[in-house]
């Protein structure tokens, strides 16, 4: 232990990182400009957001423009994932979900795009990683979720099945009706979001300190020397397991997201 | 020795999010292996169950953030 804590006070010369960690998502705009006395403009996280939207959508063009009845290899794996999302929308929502079938499509490609490049060479930076895009990405969601409930149910039956869940004894509305309404209404899209923005915020810092630490170990021979060889052994280890991350952050949100749309196609 | 109580205190919030998720996943494991048919309706609802376990441990770690 002792070896190590030496070993760590000898490398100093990521002050600026470690001193704020903020530093590692922050990034300057390339260019900006001003809307509504609010600065706005390009920076990297939405430059690398723009790249992935454009590889996933050229992906998705080249593998189905011209669907054949026997698939190539792309539209085989393209199709794969479509069908999960018909899988979870029929078997959690029922016959009714397949009109949602894109949506969470969509979802679960863009979330898991996003999410990819954390690990991807030259990116390095998950855009989910910022607040705002699982934030919006939950925004929909809860948009989708109450509007389906209002659509099917109406607005008082749906807002009443909420507050009041059948089968409960009266006098527990005074408990129940401000859990309920809290949990459906504003703690669903919260956690929906900081559930992956947390993901992927403690991946990212993650991978950052595992490609930072054989950089700077490794030049100092008697001390650091070994520390820097585990961190390059633990790099393959840390990437496969942040891939399974990505992948099952992006399944989870899309489910949740078809469970909540479950929950309000039919009064519980 | 300077740092943070928010570190201890969201170390110590994860604490029960953990047991519970143990248990929840555990018990659903063990009605999958028993009725593999009802594999499909466990599992949607031991994601409920985990999103609102999993909520608590979610405003731990954001309030860890949030408090100063």
């Amino acid at each position: 232990m002792t070896i190590f804590l030496a070993a760590a006070e000898w490398g100093g010369e990521f002050d600026g990182v470690f001193d704020d960690i903020n530093a590692l998502f922050d990034f300057p705009f390339l260019f900006s400009f001003e809307l509504f006395g609010q600065e706005v403009g390009i920076n990297r996280t939405i430059l690398i957001a723009w790249v992935m939207t454009a590889v996933v959508a050229a992906l998705f063009l080249i593998g189905l423009r011209n669907a054949s009845v026997v698939p190539g290899k792309l539209q085989t794996a393209l199709e794969a994932i479509v069908e999960l999302n018909r899988t979870i929308a029929m078997e959690i929502i029922g016959p009714k979900g397949l009109k949602f079938v894109p949506m969470l499509t969509t979802f679960m490609v863009a979330i898991f795009a996003l999410n990819l490049a954390k690990i991807t060479p030259f990116m390095m930076l998950p855009p989910t990683g910022r607040v705002a895009w699982p934030l919006f990405f939950a925004l929909i969601s809860w948009v989708i979720y109450i509007g389906v409930g209002i659509k099917e149910q109406g607005f008082g039956h749906y807002f009443g099945g909420i507050a009041f869940p059948s089968g409960v004894p009266k006098i527990l509305y005074v408990i129940l009706t401000p859990i309920e309404l809290v949990s459906t209404l504003i703690l669903r899209p919260f956690t929906l979001a900081v559930r992956l923005f947390a993901n992927m915020a403690a991946g990212h810092i993650l991978v950052v300190i595992t490609l930072v630490v054989p950089w700077v170990f490794l030049p100092s021979f008697p001390v650091g020397w070994m520390l820097g060889v585990v961190g390059i052994a633990a790099g393959p280890l840390v990437f496969g397991f942040e891939l399974f991350i990505i992948a099952l952050q992006a399944y989870i949100f899309t489910m949740l997201t078809a469970v909540y749309i479950d929950s309000s196609m039919e009064a519980h | 020795m300077t740092g943070s109580l928010n570190v201890i205190g969201y170390g110590l919030a994860t604490l029960g999010p953990g047991v519970g998720l143990g248990i929840m996943i555990g018990h659903a494991l063990e009605s999958m292996a028993r009725q593999p048919e009802a594999a499909g309706m466990v599992r949607t609802t031991m994601f409920i169950g985990i999103a609102v376990v999993e909520a608590l441990a979610l405003l731990g770690f954001v309030l860890a953030f949030a408090i100063n």
